[in-house]
């Protein structure tokens, strides 16, 4: 090839390099081959996914953890197609992943060609953004225009198809173009007549709350939060999604509200006078119902999203803008609101809530995560979907951060395994661990197999419960029919699942054995599956069961 | 339930049509009239849509509408502020024996015919959307072979 000249999969594999992409999980097919020809010169490493949902989940999971952009490739038709659920979970939770398909030849497509979807077609409502590249000259910019739009404003996923002569084609590499995105100018600077609005508004408040939600890791806002929270003594909640946007021991922290929440932090929010929203987008999970929310006309409600704001809930005061820097002005501009009576109400509500009892001998889930908290140094702690995950989520203890990774939005069972290899590629000095329900473990279990090849530290723990467990607890509460539609059986044996597949495999059926599992070193090197045996009819509570967010209870009803 | 005339400028690029109609298919709208077309801006488009609606979930489409990369501007116009017309093209049989009252109709409504041959006129007829609506009623009278409307096309006064 003549100097100065290169071909489209070359130009793609280069951009990526200059952005920073430094990983890529993918799986090939005939549309993509000439990206793997460009990558085997390239500095980025390729993880072989065993599935493309697989693929695409590890993107996630990557750019959760460091809040850069995880990137995903995958052929045509199928390939696209299986990477799907991967998109619309990172779309959910507004997180920044590149996914890079191949696309049928130009000249196929409207053919019905072998493998032709209209890939952009199906992923219009669960991406950012996407575009068909078909000009090669417009690969670099394009590319650019993709990462920045992924990775700015609420960030999201974004898809770019090319088609495979588009990427085989020769041409003389362009020079850098500016990015020009008339239609795409993301509002982050909050209206400071607005702020200040806010701070009065709390100052004067006698209840003051603050709901956070994911937007304190999409803004990485964890220390303005810390902050601003000490500034003021203002008491916290959080949603499912902002979960770890402050030091779970935190004395202000007050724990999550919902469906699922603590009872102190729904009646928090009944209680409260105003209402500081920061990144949370009022979702039915934390809601439960909007007619009867107790949230309505006292919230101050901060996104980067303009449409989030009067979405869902009337809000008192509207700030559009990225919630950093709202968050240092507000910090700057505030006294100190806290009212004594106010947190020692939540403290004395608090004080009341059951604690879920743990067998001695035997493991149940929160037996399980409270045993492994005693070896784990600040981990990194990604659950898949189910019971379990509400167990997680009130069980671990963790530190503010990236130290809590879930599909909250579109709650995609399968997620866990593929996250947390994702995660661990991302952070290799941390103690990454996965946390599975048997069902959902097993939806993307053929990872196992991908992470058996990698150099990476991580141990995903599945609870056996021998059944789909959230769908037990629903039945449970809401059906009378008794078909038993949940239940797993035991003939699976998930420490063979995991040799056989080339990562380790052990058992715990019992409190000791967990310990002493735990206190072996070398579980902490490379893969582990750790099969714990829980009981099959342990339901996970709080949990709302009637019409509003304060019809919660700590106990089954039966 | 209101109606609405939503204005849409955007890149004139594939797919931000689907883009665009998604964001009313998914909430169950109907459109109920949507016209395009370039404007003097080389590379961009303008919609008209017209959809009937509760006011507070049209507002979230309005927003949602602006957040697509391809969108640059969304409006969503008051009946009161706007210009806006319609176009329709109307076959209708003109036979000999009434061809005198057609004429007078045709001028009477300041429509046109722009094409005639042995007893089949179209026409064209200008106007908002319920003068061209009443117009089109006034010739059920005659036999109306065949009609197309382009729906309403609206820009800001003043
Ligand atoms: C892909 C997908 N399919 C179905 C569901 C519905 N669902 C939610 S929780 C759940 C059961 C999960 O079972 P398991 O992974 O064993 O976790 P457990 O509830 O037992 O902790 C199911 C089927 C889902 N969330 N995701």
């Amino acid at each position: 090839m003549k100097k100065g000249r290169t071909y489209g999969a070359k130009a793609l594999v280069k951009t990526l390099e200059k952005l920073g992409v430094e990983v890529i999980f993918g799986y090939p097919g005939g549309a993509n081959l000439p990206i793997y020809e460009a990558l085997a010169s390239s500095s980025i490493k390729h993880v072989l996914a065993r599935h493309e949902q697989g693929a695409s989940h590890m993107a996630d999971g990557y750019a959760r953890a460091t809040g850069k952009v995880g990137v995903c490739l995958a052929t045509s038709g199928p390939g696209a197609t299986n990477l799907v659920t991967g998109i619309a979970t990172a779309y959910m939770d507004s997180v920044p992943v590149l996914a890079i398909t191949g696309q049928v030849p130009s000249f196929n497509i409207g053919t019905d060609a072998f493998q032709e979807v209209d890939t952009t077609g199906i992923t219009i409502p669960v991406t950012k953004h996407n575009l068909l590249v078909q000009n090669v000259r417009e690969i670099p910019s394009r590319v650019e225009e993709a990462f920045h739009i992924c990775s700015t404003g609420r960030k999201g996923p974004v898809l770019i198809d090319i088609p495979k002569d588009v990427l085989k084609q020769d041409f003389s590499m362009p020079e850098p173009k500016e990015i020009v995105l008339e239609g795409y100018k993301p509002n982050t600077d909050s209206h400071p007549g607005q702020i200040k609005r806010a701070v009065k508004l709390l100052e004067q408040s006698r209840r003051p709350l603050i709901i956070a939600g994911g937007g304190i890791a999409s803004s990485d806002s964890y220390k303005e939060l810390k902050h601003f929270v000490e500034k003021t003594g203002i008491p916290l909640i959080y949603t499912f999604m902002g979960k770890t946007a402050l030091s779970d021991s935190h004395p202000l922290n007050f724990g999550m509200c919902g469906y699922h929440g603590k009872v102190v932090a729904n009646q928090a929010i009944d209680q409260s006078d105003v209402i500081l929203a920061l990144g949370a987008r009022f979702s039915n999970r934390h809601t439960i119902n909007l007619e009867t929310y107790p949230g309505h006309k006292k919230i101050i409600h901060v996104d980067i999203d303009p449409a989030e704001i009067g979405k869902n809930v009337e809000t008192l005061l509207p700030i559009v803008g990225d919630l950093k820097s709202t968050l240092h002005k507000l910090t700057d501009h505030i006294h100190q609101t806290a009212n004594e009576d106010w947190v020692s109400r939540l403290r004395d509500i608090d004080s009341r809530a059951l604690v879920t009892p743990v067998p001695e001998k035997e493991l149940n889930q929160p037996a399980v995560m409270r045993i492994m908290q005693e070896y784990l140094e600040n981990p990194l702690v990604i659950t898949d979907v189910g019971r379990h995950q509400m167990f997680a989520a009130h069980e671990f203890k963790l530190e503010a951060g990236r130290n809590f990774l879930s599909s909250g939005g579109l709650g995609t069972m399968g997620f866990a395994l593929p996250a947390a290899i994702g995660a661990a590629m991302a952070c290799p000095d941390r103690q990454v661990v996965a946390v599975a329900g048997d069902g959902s473990f097993v939806m993307n279990c053929q990872e196992m197999i991908t992470a058996a090849e990698l150099d990476i530290n991580m141990i995903c723990f599945v609870m056996n419960d021998q059944r789909l467990g959230m769908i037990v607890q629903l039945q449970d509460e809401f059906y009378k029919s008794g078909f038993d539609i949940s239940n797993l059986g035991s003939h699976t044996d998930y420490v063979k699942m995991a040799e056989s597949m080339g990562v380790a495999g052990h058992r715990a059926v019992t409190a000791e054995e967990l310990h002493s599992l735990m206190k072996d070193k070398s579980l902490y090197q490379g893969v582990h599956i750790v099969e714990c045996i829980v009981p099959p009819g342990e339901n996970t509570y709080p949990m709302v069961n009637g019409e509003s967010l304060l019809d919660i209870v700590e106990e089954g009803g039966r | 339930m209101k109606k609405h005339t939503i204005s849409i400028l955007c890149d004139d690029v594939p797919g931000v049509m689907t883009r665009i109609s998604g964001l009313f298919s998914r909430r169950g709208f109907n459109i109920e009239s949507l016209s395009v077309g370039t404007t003097d801006q080389p590379g961009k488009s303008r919609f008209t849509i017209v959809v009937n609606g509760d006011d507070t979930v049209l507002e979230q489409v309005r927003k949602q509408l602006q957040k697509l990369i391809n969108v640059i501007n969304v409006w969503d116009y008051k009946e009161e502020s706007i210009v806006a017309r319609e176009h329709a093209l109307l076959k209708v049989r003109a036979e000999r024996k009434h061809r005198g009252e057609l004429l007078q109709l045709v001028s009477s409504i300041q429509a046109r015919i722009i094409d005639a041959s042995s007893d089949v006129w179209t026409l064209e007829i200008t106007g908002d959307t319920d003068d061209v609506s009443s117009f089109i009623d006034l010739f059920r009278h005659y036999e109306i072979i065949e009609s197309i409307r382009t729906g309403k096309i609206a820009l800001k006064r003043g």
